[in-house]
C-alpha cells in the first residue's frame, strides 16, 4: 500500500460546511455526534483474505437474518395460544376438527395467507442451513486450529450459538403443535420427569401443570422469538465484533506471515461479495422452499396425546440426542426410599450435554497441552495437526453413530434390516468406531507430511523417465518452486514439552504433580515421535539438492 | 521468541519447546531455500487489459440486475393472480401449490440475480488486486499493562473497599440475597405435583370406550390379533383437560389366546384373554401402540421400546425402563366391559417419586 497516493493533496483539504456536498454533509452531521470517521478509518478499507471456507460463517450469519426476518412475518399470523377450537379453515380434510388455536392458526399461514406457506417454509429451511453452517463453520475453525490464541473466546461465543441454535430450533418446531412436535414436547417431558429430586416440580413448573397443560406454547413462543434470538443477536453481535478485531486468519503461503493479513479491501470488494452472497444465500433458500416441503404440518393433524405416527424424527441437529437416546439400553433402580432413577433417559442426557461440551472446551485442552503463549492468526492444514485433526474425525464419528442410531427406524424400514441389529451396531460403534477413526486419521495426517516432505525434498514426480548413458532409467523429478517450497515448510513444529530431571541440581527430588505428568503426556501425543513427522529442514534440502542432480 | 542466547532457564519453563523463530518473513537469508519469496506480482484479468472483456462483464452484470426487476414483478404478478388453493403438476414435484412454486422461484431468482450480480461485479470489474494490511498484537504493550494496574490499585485504593471490610461484605452478601426475589417469582409457574401423576380418570367401573366409535367396548368387539385403542368413559375432545386426561388414561386392549397368555397375574387382571394396557409408553410417553400380532409385541414408534403383551407388558427392547400398567377389567351386568379401578402403578415416563 502506498501511503503518498492515499494521502489527501492539498487541493482537496478538508473542508466541512455549506459548500460540501450533500452526502459528505450527511456524513459530517453524523460524525458529529457519533464519530463515525474513527471507525471509517479503521474498517472501511479493511483487508480480508479469501479463501471458500471462510464462506460458512457468512452462511451462518445470512441464514440468520433470513430467519428473523420470516420469523417477524410469521410472528404476525400465529396465535400461540393452546385453547381448543374447532376448525373452519380453508383446509378441507381438517374440517370440525377440534384443534389448538396454535395449529389453526399455523394451518392458516399455509392455506389462507398467501405467501404464508412460502415464508413458513424458508424460515424452517433456513433454520435447518442455519445448524447445518454452524457445524460447518465450527469443524473449520476447528481443523485448522483458527481457535487458537487470541481466537478462543470468540470459538466460545459461537459455541454458544451453536446450543442455543439447537434450542431455539426445538422450541420453533415445537410450536405448531401438530402431531409431530407434540411428541417432541412429550418427549421433553419425559426427559424433565427423569431429573432425580427435583424432576416432577421442574416438569409441573415449566408446564404449568400435567402435560401438556394449556402453558407450553405460549412458553415456548417467549423463548422462541424473544429470549433465545436476542440472547443470539448479541452473540452475534459480539462475534462479528471479535473478528474485525482479530482480524481474519489466513493460510499460510508466500507473503502472507502471522503479522500480516493479505486479501482485498472492505470497501468494494467485500461489501459486493458479501453482501452478494446474503442475496444468494437468500435466493437459493426461497427456491428450496419453493420446490421441496419441509415439515408438511397439514399431514400431521393436530396433536393428541395418544396418538402418534411412525417415523417420528427431530430436525436434524437433534438427531444425535435421539439417537443417544434409541441406542440407550432400558435399565431403571428403584433405590431405598422408593426413588426411582431412570437411567435410560438420564445417562443419554448426561452424554448430549458432554459430546457438545468436549468439542466446546476443545481450545483449552489444546492450549493447556501446548503450553503455547503466542498469536495465531496462520491457519493450520489439518494434516499439520494430526492429534487434533484425528480427535476432530473421531468426535465426527461419533456423531455420526449417534445421527444413524438417531434414525434406526427409518435405516430398517428403506434397507430392510433389523432395528434391533442396527441398535445394537450403534451401542457398540459408539465406542469402538471413534478411536478406530483416531487411528486412521493421524496415520493419513502422517503420511501426508510424509508426502509433503517427499515432494520438497525431492520435487514434484513429472512422470518423465530419463534413460541414463549406463542404461539405468530414472524419472525426473521437478524441484518445487520457491512458492511451493515456503509453503509446505512454513508450519510450526513445537517440541513436546519436557518436565525435566526428577532431581535438581543439587540431587533433591522435584515436585512433579500427576496434572504436570498428563500435561508432558498430552504434549508428547501431540509432537512426540508419532504426532508428527520432522519438517524438511533447510540442510537436508541444500544436501540433496546441491549433490546429485537425480532423485 | 526464544533466543538460545539467554541464560538456560529452568526445565520446563514456558516457550522451551516453542519452534526458534516463526516464518513471520523477518527472516530471509539469501540463501534459504525456505524463504518466502513474499506477494506474487498481480495478474491481469482479462477485463484488466481489455476493455471489451470489461464491457460484456458490465452488460451481464446489468442483465443479471434487470432479472432480478423482471423476476419482482412476476413475484407480485403471481401474488395477484393465483388463487392460493390452485394445485398444479409441475415435473418433477408432482401436484404442488401453484401460488407457493411461483411466488418461491420468482422470488428465489430476483434475490439470486442480485448476489450473482453484485459478486461477478466485484470478480471481474472491481480491482482483485491483494494488498497486506499489517497485524497488531493484541496484547497490550508491558508500559499500558504497567499503567492500567496502577491506575486500578488507585481506584481500589479510592473506594477503600479493601480496607472496609463491613462494607464489602454487606454489599456482596445484599447482592447475592436480592437474586432470590426473582427465584420465588417463579413459583406460581405451575402447581406442586402431590399425587396428580398416580391418579387418572379410570375408577371402578368405568366403561372402556371405543375412540373410533366413541361407544363402550363389549368383549366380542375384540378379536384375537386386533388392538383396539380406548379411554375411560365421561371424556369428550371438548373438555378442558382432555389432553392432560387422555395423556394419561389412554389404553389398548389385545386378546390373546389364553393359553398364550404366560405371566397368571396379567390374565386374572384381564377378560377372557381381553387384556387392557396403558398404552402410553413409559419411557417418554409416546402411545406404543404398533402392534404385531403374531408375537403379541407392542412397539414404541418414538425410541423402539418393545413390550411383550402376553407376559404382562414386560420390555423386551429399547431404552424403557418398566412394563406398561395393566388396567384390571372385568364385564358388567349389561355385558359392558368395565375399569375393576384405577391403574395400580401410575403409566407413562417414571419419575423419581414414582418408586
Amino acid at each position: 500500500m502506498s501511503t503518498a497516493t492515499d494521502a489527501p493533496k492539498p487541493a482537496e483539504a478538508p473542508r466541512r460546511g455549506s459548500k460540501a456536498p450533500a452526502g459528505e454533509r450527511v456524513a459530517d452531521w453524523a460524525d458529529g455526534r457519533l464519530g463515525i470517521y474513527g471507525l471509517a478509518k479503521a474498517n472501511m478499507r479493511k483487508i480480508f483474505p479469501d479463501h471458500w471456507s471462510f464462506l460458512l460463517g457468512e452462511i451462518c450469519l445470512y441464514s440468520f437474518i433470513i430467519i428473523i426476518l420470516t420469523g417477524v412475518y410469521l410472528t404476525l399470523f400465529f396465535v400461540p395460544s393452546m385453547a381448543e377450537v374447532e376448525y373452519h379453515g380453508s383446509f378441507k380434510p381438517m374440517q370440525g376438527i377440534m384443534m389448538t388455536e396454535a395449529y389453526a392458526s399455523a394451518l392458516d399461514i399455509n392455506f389462507d395467507v398467501r405467501g404464508g406457506l412460502l415464508v413458513r417454509q424458508i424460515h424452517h429451511w433456513a433454520a435447518l442451513i442455519f445448524v447445518v453452517g454452524l457445524f460447518c463453520h465450527m469443524f473449520r475453525v476447528f481443523f485448522t486450529g483458527a481457535f487458537r490464541k487470541p481466537r478462543e473466546i470468540n470459538w466460545l461465543f459461537g459455541f454458544l450459538l451453536l446450543v442455543l441454535a439447537i434450542f431455539t430450533g426445538l422450541t420453533g418446531y415445537s410450536l405448531p403443535d401438530d402431531g409431530l412436535s407434540g411428541i417432541g414436547i412429550r418427549f421433553m417431558e419425559g426427559a424433565i420427569l427423569a431429573v432425580p429430586i427435583v424432576g416432577t416440580y421442574l416438569q409441573m413448573f415449566i408446564f404449568g401443570g400435567e402435560f401438556p397443560g394449556h402453558d407450553i406454547i405460549p412458553r415456548f413462543f417467549v423463548a422462541h422469538v424473544l429470549l433465545l434470538p436476542g440472547i443470539m443477536l448479541g452473540l452475534v453481535v459480539a462475534h462479528l465484533i471479535l473478528v474485525f478485531y482479530h482480524k481474519h486468519t489466513q493460510f499460510a503461503g508466500p507473503g502472507r506471515t502471522n503479522t500480516n493479513v493479505v486479501g482485498m479491501p472492505l470497501l468494494p470488494v467485500y461489501i459486493a461479495k458479501a453482501g452478494g452472497f446474503f442475496f444468494l444465500v437468500f435466493g437459493v433458500i426461497a427456491a428450496i422452499a419453493a420446490t421441496v416441503t419441509i415439515n408438511p404440518i397439514w399431514v400431521m393433524g393436530p396433536y393428541r396425546p395418544d396418538q402418534v405416527s411412525t417415523d417420528a424424527q427431530p430436525d436434524w441437529y437433534l438427531g444425535f440426542s435421539e439417537g443417544l437416546v434409541r441406542m440407550m439400553p432400558g435399565l431403571e433402580w428403584v433405590i431405598p426410599g422408593g426413588y426411582t432413577l431412570n437411567f435410560g433417559l438420564l445417562v443419554p442426557l448426561a452424554v448430549f450435554p458432554g459430546l457438545l461440551v468436549v468439542i466446546g472446551a476443545y481450545p483449552f485442552f489444546e492450549s493447556w497441552g501446548n503450553r503455547d503463549p503466542r498469536e495465531h492468526h496462520i491457519a493450520d492444514r489439518p494434516r499439520n495437526a494430526p492429534t487434533r485433526t484425528a480427535f476432530g474425525m473421531a468426535w465426527l464419528t461419533a456423531f455420526g453413530v449417534t445421527m444413524l442410531a438417531g434414525g434406526n427406524d427409518v435405516w430398517a424400514i428403506n434397507f430392510n434390516l433389523s432395528i434391533n441389529a442396527i441398535t445394537w451396531f450403534c451401542r457398540i460403534g459408539f465406542f469402538v468406531l471413534p478411536p478406530i477413526a483416531f487411528i486412521i486419521t493421524r496415520r493419513i495426517c502422517l503420511g501426508l507430511q510424509r508426502r509433503d516432505r517427499e515432494k520438497v525434498l525431492h520435487g514434484r514426480e513429472t512422470g518423465v523417465i530419463k534413460r541414463l548413458p549406463h542404461g539405468e532409467f530414472i524419472e525426473v523429478h521437478e524441484p518445487l518452486p520457491q512458492e511451493t517450497l515456503h509453503t509446505l515448510t512454513a508450519h510450526d513444529q513445537l517440541t513436546p514439552y519436557e518436565i525435566g530431571p526428577e532431581t535438581d541440581e543439587n540431587g533433591v527430588r522435584r515436585k512433579v504433580g500427576p496434572l504436570e505428568r498428563a500435561r508432558a503426556r498430552v504434549s508428547r501425543g501431540y509432537y512426540g515421535e508419532h504426532g508428527q513427522i520432522p519438517k524438511p529442514s533447510r540442510e537436508e534440502y541444500k544436501e540433496i539438492t546441491s549433490g546429485h542432480e537425480h532423485h | 521468541m526464544t533466543s538460545h542466547d539467554e541464560p538456560e532457564p529452568q526445565h520446563g519453563a514456558a516457550g522451551e519447546h516453542l519452534p526458534e523463530h516463526r516464518s513471520d518473513g523477518a527472516l530471509t537469508p539469501a540463501d534459504d531455500p525456505f524463504a518466502d519469496p513474499g506477494l506474487p506480482p498481480h495478474e491481469h484479468r482479462r477485463q484488466d487489459i481489455d476493455e471489451r472483456a470489461a464491457k460484456r462483464s458490465e452488460r451481464t452484470v446489468a442483465l443479471l440486475f434487470t432479472v432480478s426487476i423482471l423476476a419482482t414483478i412476476g413475484f407480485i404478478a403471481s401474488y395477484v393472480a393465483i388463487p392460493i388453493d390452485r394445485i398444479v403438476y409441475i415435473w418433477p414435484f408432482g401436484h404442488v401449490s401453484g401460488l407457493n412454486f411461483s411466488l418461491g422461484l420468482t422470488l428465489g431468482l430476483a434475490l439470486f440475480c442480485i448476489g450473482a450480480g453484485a459478486v461477478h461485479w466485484a470478480r471481474t470489474l472491481m480491482s482483485d488486486v491483494e494488498t497486506p494490511d499489517e497485524r497488531h498484537p493484541i496484547e497490550a504493550t508491558p508500559e499500558v499493562r504497567a499503567h492500567v494496574f496502577a491506575e486500578f490499585r488507585k481506584g481500589a485504593a479510592e473506594s477503600q473497599i479493601g480496607r472496609r471490610k463491613l462494607v464489602r461484605n454487606t454489599m456482596l452478601g445484599a447482592v447475592a440475597v436480592v437474586p432470590l426475589a426473582g427465584v420465588v417469582l417463579l413459583r406460581d409457574l405451575g402447581p406442586l405435583p402431590h399425587d396428580k401423576l398416580r391418579h387418572t380418570k379410570w375408577k371402578a367401573g368405568s366403561l372402556i370406550i371405543n375412540e373410533s366409535t366413541m361407544q363402550p367396548l363389549r368383549p366380542e368387539d375384540i378379536t384375537v390379533g386386533s388392538l383396539t385403542q380406548a379411554m375411560p368413559e365421561g371424556m369428550s375432545p371438548h373438555d378442558e383437560d382432555f389432553h392432560v386426561e387422555i395423556a394419561k388414561a389412554a389404553v389398548m386392549l389385545v386378546r390373546l389366546q389364553p393359553d398364550d397368555i404366560k405371566d397368571a397375574k396379567s390374565a386374572e387382571w384381564g377378560h377372557e384373554g381381553i387384556l387392557c394396557y396403558s398404552k402410553i409408553c413409559t419411557h417418554i410417553g409416546c402411545p406404543a401402540t404398533l402392534y404385531e400380532q403374531q408375537t403379541h409385541h407392542a412397539l414404541c414408534p418414538c425410541h423402539q421400546s418393545t413390550f411383550d403383551l402376553s407376559d404382562g407388558a414386560r420390555v423386551l427392547f429399547g431404552p424403557a425402563g418398566h412394563a406398561l400398567p395393566q388396567l384390571r377389567i372385568t364385564v358388567n351386568d349389561d355385558g359392558f366391559l368395565e375399569a375393576r379401578g384405577d391403574f395400580d402403578e401410575p403409566p407413562g415416563p417414571s419419575f423419581w417419586e414414582r418408586g
